[in-house]
């Protein structure tokens, strides 16, 4: 295997991590307690994310249960931890019960696609979310579950910001190991499935198990995500897993690009940060929200690291156009 | 010479319209065999039938003499038998190379090795020698989809042999190409066949460039065989004329 050659955008893409991570870790400095778990939270969204992004953004599959998976993670690990396992045990319970549940989710996909597939996935959101408020015994209803935070080598992550460094580490983690998979030919195969999967067949790509495989490792994602919010709010009940965050996750990767690797980690700041710094708008945040994306979909469709690409284009549009205005006055007798 | 492909009684119909009925053919191993008619003759639906998109009402289908009558495309893939689209194909986001790459990747090692493999599964070098083959080297990092129209013609023609098959279908190659690229992509195929000693089965509308590749030709019209013979024989035979003039 060759090194990969430093080309420009891979300079920049070297660079932006290196800004990034740099601005994660001396943010604390600047921050309290509240946005330092604003920002543990980001991270962990962001995790949910780059799974939707694989399933959506990559294999092209249509997802509105991801929140489903968040739950199934967080859920695992609350109830393992409150019957006395470790949360370094349940953690790995959860993310499998996740990929297990995503794997079985793939199957309508293979029937049905585009808007019926989002219908199928939000009705799957809808009976995990219900059987989380009822079944009380095991999930505790709407009164909850406590959680503490887990130790790490003997040492406890009761503090916000060693917690904080923890999500950034799954963060890290999960990123690194997606981005390796996209590289991988699975990711070629995730392309061609969402590309054109009748040609995909025919080129002998199995597009069956590559869909399966997208729904699984999202939701795989997802429950790491979850896994880890538990510990970190130290309560969980319901909510967070409805229908609304599942929307909420979808946005997350559409307002950042769908397809791009780094679309996930921008959109969840948007919907994670954006709530917080439009308080002073109180009522008027959603409408600001909403706006916000309705302009975002009309002007951009491809999200907001398209929108460069977007600009150049329009900028070489204009460009071609005054060329052409001038060449026909220039040809005026 | 054993035959590649034997096809036998294949029928297929839409509701009261018989779009194929009872058609026999074979094809040699290593030949060219072209399948020509007029619109509408049921030559599509027929390859449609074969391999794996449409289910026959009747007839059967061997290959290499096993029976595959009703397989899956899949199924079809992983056999060796390649085949391009009436429209076209590619894989509009990814590159001209990785499109390449994309059409042999999966016969390389199992599903979970390829998870581990080396992103291109060591197939760059092939699919640069079949990008300089198609004369498409200088846009291989370029997105498919941004291609002209008849560099997309021929990388999807690539992709069909991209896997090293040993029966290749080609669903009208010469279809919405400029003319003056016709004989050029003649050649192509041409050259492209004596490399992988594939078999061949095409579609087309162009008697010319049918009539120049192929070493057999069969003649469809209402959905029956009519003629089967060299060029030669099958341009003089009166029924032919007959469907293509109009009776």
């Amino acid at each position: 295997m060759t090194l990969p050659t430093l080309s420009r955008a891979n300079v920049a893409a070297l660079a932006f991590i290196v800004a990034m991570t740099a601005g994660l870790l001396a943010a604390p400095l600047f921050l309290k307690t509240y946005g330092v778990y604003l920002l543990s939270l980001w991270a962990l969204n962001t995790v949910a994310a780059i799974g939707l992004n694989l399933t959506l953004g990559y294999a092209g599959q249509i997802s509105l249960g991801q929140a489903a998976f968040l739950g199934i993670g967080a859920y695992a690990v609350a109830i393992l931890m409150k019957a006395g396992v470790s949360f370094w045990l349940g953690l790995p319970a959860g993310v499998l019960l996740a990929f297990a549940v995503g794997l079985a989710l793939g199957f309508p996909a293979l029937r049905v696609q585009h808007h019926y597939l989002a219908f199928a996935t939000l009705g799957f959101n809808a009976l995990v979310f219900l059987v989380i408020r009822n079944e009380e015994w095991l999930t505790g209803g709407n009164f909850g579950i406590r959680v503490a935070r887990p130790e790490l080598l003997g040492h406890s992550l009761r503090s916000g910001i060693d917690y904080y460094h923890v999500c950034l580490a799954v963060l890290a983690v999960t990123a690194l190991l997606v981005w390796l998979l996209l590289r991988s030919p699975w990711g070629r195969a995730f392309a061609c499935l969402r590309d054109n999967p009748i040609r995909a067949e025919s080129l002998g790509i199995d597009v069956r198990s590559y869909t399966l495989l997208a729904f699984a490792i999202g939701a795989a994602c997802a429950g790491v995500a979850g896994a880890f919010l538990a510990p970190l709010v130290n309560f969980i009940d319901p909510s967070p897993f409805g229908l609304v965050p599942s929307i909420y996750l979808l946005l997350m990767v559409i307002i950042g690009g769908p397809g791009r690797f780094f679309g996930p980690f921008l959109g969840a700041a948007i919907v994670t940060l954006l709530p917080e710094w439009l308080r002073v708008a109180d009522v008027w945040y959603l409408v600001i929200f909403g706006i916000f994306v309705v302009a975002l979909m009309a002007f951009c469709p491809g999200g907001l690291l398209a929108v460069p690409e977007k600009v150049a284009a329009m900028r070489a549009a204009r460009r071609s156009a005054r060329g052409s205005a001038a060449g026909q006055a220039g040809a005026r007798p | 010479m054993t035959a590649l492909l034997e096809v036998a009684g294949l029928a297929r119909a839409f509701g009261a319209v018989r779009a194929v009925g009872g058609v026999d053919f074979a094809v040699e191993d290593g030949e060219v065999f072209g399948v020509i008619g007029p619109n509408g003759s049921g030559k599509t639906t027929m390859f449609n039938c074969i391999l794996g998109q449409l289910r026959p009402d009747a007839g059967r289908v061997r290959f290499g003499g096993a029976e595959i009558t009703g397989a899956r495309p899949l199924a079809l893939a992983r056999l060796g038998i390649g085949r391009t689209f009436q429209s076209l194909q590619v894989f509009g986001s990814l590159s001209a190379r990785d499109n390449l790459i994309a059409a042999a990747q999966e016969y390389v090692g199992t599903l979970a090795g390829r998870l581990l493999a080396a992103p291109d599964a060591g197939l760059t070098g092939r699919a640069e020698a079949l990008l300089a083959r198609l004369n498409l080297a200088h846009v291989a990092d370029k997105p498919a989809g941004s291609l002209s129209y008849g560099q997309q013609k021929l990388l999807d023609i690539g992709m069909a042999f991209m896997s090293g098959a040993r029966l290749v279908f080609l669903d009208e190659p010469a279809a919405g190409v400029n003319p003056r690229i016709v004989g050029e992509m003649a050649a192509m195929l041409r050259a492209l066949k004596a490399e992988s000693g594939a078999t061949f089965v095409v579609i087309e509308h162009n008697m010319d460039f049918v009539m120049g590749l192929c070493d057999r030709v069969m003649v469809m019209a209402e959905g029956k065989r009519i003629a089967l013979g060299t060029p030669a024989e099958v341009r003089a035979d009166p029924q032919v004329l007959e469907a293509y003039l109009g009776g």
